[in-house]
């Protein structure tokens, strides 16, 4: 098992013909992906990569069956290639683009509130599930199959973490990059959700930044409902105030979304925390190997706990 | 994207909202003239920069005459203004914004942002105008009134009432105040703003309610769909190694370390600052040379950390994922050998390729110091460094 994604997913490419999205579509075949077929309007009936190509998502999704779409359009047409992916009612859509203006992210949020799309990102290196399906742009080498999940706001930060997992022996179950913009399509709140009810994620890796507060909202989250272990770091501890650092939401405005506030959530909620970014890896095989034998007896009573709680 | 108060506030008059009467300024003379035009009995003097706490630092004056403003405004061009958003460094004066003065009864508070949580525009309003609103929230948050917008229908003339009502607006002041705050959002909408800010807004002795500061950001990634704000931008308020990197797509923060730090990715760029502040150093900038750098783009990276005379060692740290470790260590061999630096330089690269870009480095015959791991490396740019400070 793994969240949102496995060896089953069917992906549609849209900006397949693109210099990016040809590139990384070869990536995901090369993985083993079924990517079953691209969206570029205008080349349909065409192919590239060997994948058929379409002129609408809904197109490509009658003829494939397809229930997954990856975005590589440039940032003016990307919101309009979001929406596109939920008209045709896909039910996971990540978009990889950066640098959509925030406004275009506003209407596509708000448009999508009753729809029946799961949008991971933008800005956001996309979903793996290791050994069974890779959507985005990662490098598919340094991950391992196994029972870690992984979420983070950022791309080369994660695959560091995953590569320290991996160097330990420990695999993942899935790693999302939920994106590194203001306003994404999936929280950490929502990840972690998910790796939470997932039976074959036994603990899970939060990697967050500086600005907005959703490494907070998560961590009150986990403090109530989840017993796996989380191990947590915080990006941005350095970085002064005002100013953005590279992603468009990782700013530190009016004295909110500190790394220290972060830090200070996460520690309430129980979540071991690392200061250090190379102490990732080890910090999760600390925890693993100490839960290890008591990981059994420790599911048994979560049920308990939750009775003495409710009454 | 930053402008200035005079440019923001010409945008905002040509949306409706009222500002008061006023001309940007560079020399003392035409200070003069304007005061001459304005023929107020009081005219104000601000300083043009971009950065609040303007008042504090000296930067604005009320003139009784023409006289007057000129000799203010010989006083202030040139003047360094250190506020607590411009750092220790401070910012030079090099334009000035002659306004009316105005007979001031109240002064509110207004902005319009997007608000992350609920992902849609927020517009917010307070008595407390004239303060800093982060001080307002952190004392007084019930003193922030706050209007989520949904962006399908837009800002309703109900929610600019509430507003209006919320701040106890006399009513023969309703009458105007909806409207204000309705081309407000319409400004913030159709400029792609991020933030838009009017701090204070004043209601006059003679009933009227008129912006009399503006503070407006654009949102760099709309900026495509507004070329016309190009030539808002003032390279002067900006660091000048910031807008030689953003030349080349680099995305550099300049910071008052010694470690000069290369990363590709934002978050690992944060992270490595952190190890190295952790390591017992200091970063002497944030650079994110992208997903995909060319040889180019490392190249002039290095030109650029090394421009900054505080760098006394450069951190390396590359995860190579689409941007692989071969032609990452072709930049940087390039780079040494073209610029000729002597800077200790510790290259710590990870992922595709690292076994032939760790080759390149090895027969490069240049002394480079190759890392295993972000700590090791970490520490040891920071001894290269001279250590701890």
């Amino acid at each position: 098992m793994s969240v949102l994604i496995d060896k089953s997913t069917r992906v549609i490419v849209q900006g397949l013909t693109g210099r990016e999205g040809s590139f990384h579509a070869q990536q995901m075949l090369d993985y083993g992906t079924k990517v079953v077929a691209g969206v570029t309007p205008g080349k349909g009936g065409t192919k590239h990569l060997g994948v058929p190509v379409h002129n609408t998502v809904s197109e490509a999704v009658n003829a494939t069956r397809a229930n997954a779409s990856v975005i590589f359009v440039p940032p003016p047409f990307s919101a309009d290639a979001i929406l596109e992916a939920v008209d045709a009612r896909l039910p996971l859509v990540i978009c990889i683009t950066e640098g959509i203006p925030t406004l275009d992210m506003v209407r596509v949020a708000a448009a999508m509130k009753n729809s029946h799309t799961r949008l991971i990102g933008p800005n956001c290196p996309g979903i793996i599930s290791p050994g069974k399906c890779k959507i985005g742009i990662m490098p598919g080498s340094i991950h391992k199959q196994g029972h870690v999940g992984v979420v983070s706001r950022s791309g080369t930060l994660t695959y560091e973490a995953v590569d320290q997992l991996t160097k330990f022996g420990i695999g993942q179950s899935t790693c999302i990059g939920i994106g590194g913009d203001p306003i994404i399509g999936t929280s950490f709140l929502d990840a972690v959700r998910m790796f939470n009810e997932d039976p074959d994620t036994y603990a899970i890796v939060l990697i967050g930044e500086i600005g907005g507060n959703a490494e907070e909202v998560a961590s009150e989250y986990i403090k109530r409902h989840v017993r796996k272990p989380v191990v947590g770091f915080i990006a941005g501890q350095t970085a002064p105030p005002g100013r953005r650092m590279g992603h468009a939401g990782a700013i530190i405005s009016g004295g909110q979304g500190t790394a220290a506030d972060k830090y200070k959530a996460m520690r309430a909620a129980g979540i071991h925390t690392v200061q250090s970014p190379a102490e990732i890896g080890h910090t999760v095989a600390a925890v693993l190997g100490k839960s290890k034998g008591k990981s059994a007896p420790k599911k048994k009573s979560a049920p308990k706990k939750k009775k003495h709680g409710k009454r | 994207m930053k402008i200035h108060e005079y440019q923001a506030k010409a945008i905002l008059a040509k949306f409706g909202v009222p500002v008061p009467r006023g001309e940007m300024v560079t020399k003392k003379d035409e200070a003069r003239a304007v005061a001459q035009r304005l023929g107020t009995s009081v005219v104000v003097v601000k300083a043009q920069i971009h950065a609040g706490g303007r008042g504090k630092a000296g930067g604005v004056k009320l003139a009784k005459s023409p006289d007057e403003a000129a000799s203010l405004a010989e006083r202030i061009l040139g003047m360094k203004l250190v506020t607590p958003q411009t750092g220790e460094e401070g910012r030079i004066v090099r334009r000035l914004l002659i306004e009316e003065g105005l007979d001031i009864k109240r002064e509110l508070y207004l902005s319009v942002l997007v608000d992350r949580v609920s992902g849609k525009p927020v517009f917010m309003a307070s008595a407390a105008g004239g303060m800093e609103i982060e001080e307002v929230a952190k004392d007084r948050p019930e003193a922030i009134l706050r209007e989520t917008i949904d962006p399908a229908t837009g800002f309703q003339p109900f929610q600019a009432r509430k507003l209006a009502f919320g701040l106890g607006l006399a009513p023969e002041i309703l009458n105007a105040a909806v409207p204000f705050f309705q081309s407000l959002y319409r400004a913030f909408i159709e400029t792609d703003s991020s933030m838009l800010e009017i701090n204070p807004c004043v209601v006059t002795g003679d009933g009227r309610l008129v912006a009399l500061d503006a503070k407006v950001i654009f949102d760099d990634n709309a900026l495509y769909r507004h070329p016309e704000y190009k030539e808002l931008r003032d390279l002067d308020e900006e660091t000048p190694l910031e807008v030689e990197a953003s030349k080349f797509k680099l995305n550099y923060i300049k910071l008052d370390g010694t470690v000069g730090c290369m990363v590709n990715g934002a978050g690992l760029a944060m992270a490595t600052m952190d190890i190295i502040k952790l390591s017992g150093g200091s970063p002497a900038n944030f650079l994110d040379v992208g997903g995909g750098a060319s040889e180019d783009q490392v190249k002039n990276a290095f030109r650029i950390l090394l421009s900054d005379p505080n760098v006394r060692a450069v951190f390396v740290n590359i995860f190579g994922g689409i941007l692989r470790c071969d032609v990452l260590a072709s930049g940087v061999v390039n780079a040494a050998k073209e610029l000729k630096f002597k800077i200790p330089v510790v290259v710590r690269m990870e992922g595709t390729n690292v076994k032939q870009g760790q080759e390149i480095l090895r027969n490069s015959g240049l002394n480079f110091t190759i890392a295993n791991g972000m700590k090791d490396g970490a520490e040891k740019v920071v001894q290269l460094a001279g250590g701890a400070r």
